[in-house]
């Protein structure tokens, strides 16, 4: 077996800081800092998912409620702090919201992990909808609607550290992001890691070489928990609100998307994810109202496509990387690239348009579209509209046997030096 | 007693709902293993086109109109959809019907907006069937439980048969063996699941006016039926029917009674202070745990039974 800690990964690991600490000074607007910070919370939360999806293949639909409960616990424990009732650094207290998600993924897990497959899922969800349910019952621990609201600054200051500025959360959850990243990567490589992956793989092999798939599952569910709850309690540090809605169906359904995204066959395909949908959210949200629906169709076109998700794309191309054959690939990409933004470009004005024309209030239906004013009314702008859907449909369809030549040719190539 | 009786009455009406819900999604599982996260989507879709056909034609035509439609929606659904996705396994099947129920309910929101749409009972169905004690029975009702009962029959008959009733039974556990006889596999399994989405459309249909018809109404019952399902047994028709009753009636009940622990307490002369800790706890009433109770009876289910109340076999 390979050592653990080797010369490269601390160099890997050392550039990956370097990294995290100087983003800020790159992206320096206070939009963009917030933005990182909310990326940091939601790698912590799809990876520690990618844990449970991935690893131990339990597909789950209820990974929020440990996030969630973290971040209240985290929320509580700092209201606490500023009550004076005892005292404990705000730099540690994502610890708070892990052990609570640890606590909920134990309790919990034993009944959700008796089962796997399908079920597992079902049961997922069913228990996500109870505990959602629940937390607007006990509305004393949960706040009801309005959730709780906290004040990350309770610790005071010290060495000029007291999380008022949004720099210094940032690079807390800099920190944590980059401590959890190491953590969960440390846990694949561990006999636990290699164990999900066997019960992932055949539950029953797994149980005849004497281990027993249900107790390994149970592990797993443990450990995503706490991951969850530190990711929770630095978004309790973060937003200084928690609401019910952070352990609601909606938000586990996130964990899902960024996971699968981002791709659950590599460790660090759901970094991606999280990244991409943060990025998505934020910025499609800013121009349209359909953006969930876009959102959805992307999610949709991946699992068809490309069911390994980005980072399964990008692996494809590794071995023809290493053959230096790139480039054979570039025409076709530059001409289906190009296609694409044609089709998009069709199929985003038509939804938009849609969306214009049954808007009920409205007297003027037109509006403004990458600079060109289009006005639902006339007939003129739906041909239009369709023309171009039309023909970008059948430039990418084109362009997609363009570069099927290129791959088939690469591949062909590459079996002759027998590198596949 | 008048309590007792409207509130089981009301209750039927929402089980058999659910079971016509809950039939369709069992059907779909135990032939194709795919757990269909869009069935409640075809739901909330067939009162959706319940209420767009209904303003051109009229409530009768819509009804029949409506879960076709639906159905149609459901084989283009498995066509290109599912059969696309089945090389790559069943998370991949699953995260596609869940992708699914999220753009069918964007698409919803494009279509009708965000607010309930006016569908509506129609007039021929709005009156008093007949008044027990002092509550008057709307005939909506007894119309709701007369065609899921219908269907349900329909659904049995066709199943046990009919010739190809037969061959999907035969296809649920033998599908080579069916395949090597000359049937078209594929096309039953696109057969049953625009049948699932045409019984759910159905559901919708009857359901959306009795209840409300917005683009949250798929949410709200999908994780019902789901709880139904693991309740009665992944894949058994007559566990599904059973929890359908049960989990109906429980949520029925509960809704109704607004009794607290507090008030328990009282009848048996043991007072709490309104200051003790636990009293925020103890005057929570049943009525405002009804959203959870089915959860929480799936759970004592699977820690005293995980198979179900009819499950075969664990999977």
């Amino acid at each position: 077996m390979t050592p653990v800690v080797t010369k490269r990964r601390i160099i890997f690991w050392a550039v990956a800081a370097l990294f995290f600490a100087s983003l800020p000074f790159v992206f320096t607007q206070s939009f963009a800092l917030s933005m990182l910070s909310q990326m940091g919370i939601a790698i912590i939360f799809a990876l520690s998912y990618n844990m449970l999806l991935g690893q131990t293949g339990l597909l789950s639909f209820g990974h929020a409620v440990y996030f969630g409960l973290g971040a209240f616990f985290c929320a509580h424990a700092l209201n606490l702090v500023g009550a004076g009732k005892f005292w404990f650094p705000v730099t540690f207290m994502p610890l708070v919201g892990g052990l609570a998600g640890m606590f909920f993924g134990l309790v919990l897990g034993f009944v959700t992990t008796r089962r796997a497959g399908t079920p597992f899922a079902m049961i997922s969800l069913g228990i996500a909808e109870m505990v959602a349910a629940s937390a607007l019952m006990f509305t004393g621990f949960f706040g009801g609607e309005g959730g709780i609201a906290t004040d990350r600054t309770v610790g005071g200051t010290m060495m000029g550290i007291g999380y008022g500025p949004q720099i210094q959360v940032y690079y807390l959850i800099a920190g944590w992001c980059l401590a959890c990243i190491i953590g969960m990567f440390a846990i694949t490589q561990t006999p636990l890691g290699r164990m999900a992956n066997a019960v992932r793989d055949n539950p029953e092999r797994a149980k005849f070489i004497g281990y027993n798939p249900t107790r390994v599952r149970w592990l797993m569910m443990t450990l995503a928990g706490f991951f969850a709850g530190v990711s929770g309690g630095l978004a309790a540090i973060n937003y200084e609100i928690v609401t019910a809605e952070t352990l609601g169906v909606m938000a586990s359904g996130n964990a899902v998307l960024m996971a699968f995204i981002g791709g659950i066959g590599h460790f660090w395909g759901p970094i991606i994810g999280a990244v991409l949908v943060t990025l998505l959210q934020s910025a499609l949200s800013n121009y349209t109202q359909a953006w969930l629906l876009y959102f959805g169709l992307f999610f949709l076109v991946i699992i068809m496509f490309s069911p390994g998700g980005i980072a399964n794309l990008i692996m494809l191309h590794k071995a023809a990387w290493e053959a230096g054959r790139l480039k054979r690939l570039l025409p076709g990409y530059s001409l289906s690239g190009g296609a694409g933004l044609v089709m998009l470009l069709g199929f985003f004005a038509l939804i938009e348009m849609i969306y214009r024309s049954e808007a009920k209030d409205a007297a003027n239906k037109a509006f403004s579209y990458f600079g060109v004013t289009l006005d639902p009314v006339q007939a003129t702008f739906w041909i239009g509209t369709l023309a171009v859907l039309a023909a970008g449909i059948a430039m990418f369809y084109a362009a997609t046997r363009v570069v099927k030549r290129a791959w088939d040719d690469i591949t062909a190539e590459l079996q002759i030096k027998g590198m596949v | 007693m008048e309590f007792f009786l409207v509130t089981l009455l009301n209750s039927l009406s929402y089980g058999l709902l659910l079971f016509m819900l809950s039939s369709g999604l069992t059907l779909i599982f135990s032939m194709m293993g795919v757990l269909n996260f869009a069935h409640a989507s075809f739901y909330m879709l067939g009162a959706y086109f319940a209420y767009q056909t209904g303003l051109y034609v009229g409530f009768w035509p819509a009804l029949f109109l409506a879960p076709l439609l639906v159905g149609a929606l459901g084989a283009l659904t498995e066509r290109y959809g599912l059969r696309t996705v089945h090389k790559f396994g069943h998370v991949a099947e699953l995260l596609f019907t869940f992708g699914l129920a999220y753009v069918i309910e964007e698409i919803v929101h494009l279509i009708w907006g965000r607010a309930p749409v006016d569908y509506r009972i129609p007039a021929g169905l709005d009156f008093t069937l007949f008044t027990l004690f002092t509550t008057q029975y709307p005939a909506y009702r007894a119309f709701m439980m007369l065609v899921s009962v219908g269907m349900l029959a329909a659904l049995y008959l066709g199943l046990t048969r009919t010739r190809i009733g037969l061959v999907i039974q035969a296809s649920l556990t033998h599908p080579d063996m069916v395949e090597a006889l000359g049937h078209n596999v594929p096309r039953v399994f696109m057969l049953v699941f625009a049948g699932g989405a045409a019984l759910a459309g159905l559901a919708g249909v009857i359901g959306g006016n009795a209840f409300i018809t917005e683009p949250g109404m798929a949410v709200a019952v999908g994780s019902i039926v789901f709880v139904v399902v693991v309740f009665g047994g992944m894949g058994s028709l007559t566990g599904a029917f059973i929890a359908s009753l049960i989990i109906g009636a429980l949520q029925t009940f509960s809704v109704a009674l607004d009794y607290s622990m507090l008030d328990l307490f009282a009848k048996i002369g043991v007072s709490v202070p309104p200051n003790s800790s636990w009293h925020g706890l103890w005057s929570i009433t049943i009525s405002q745990t009804a959203p959870v109770m089915p959860y929480l009876l799936m759970v004592l289910m699977l820690i005293v039974r995980p198979r179900g109340l009819m499950g075969t076999r664990e999977s």
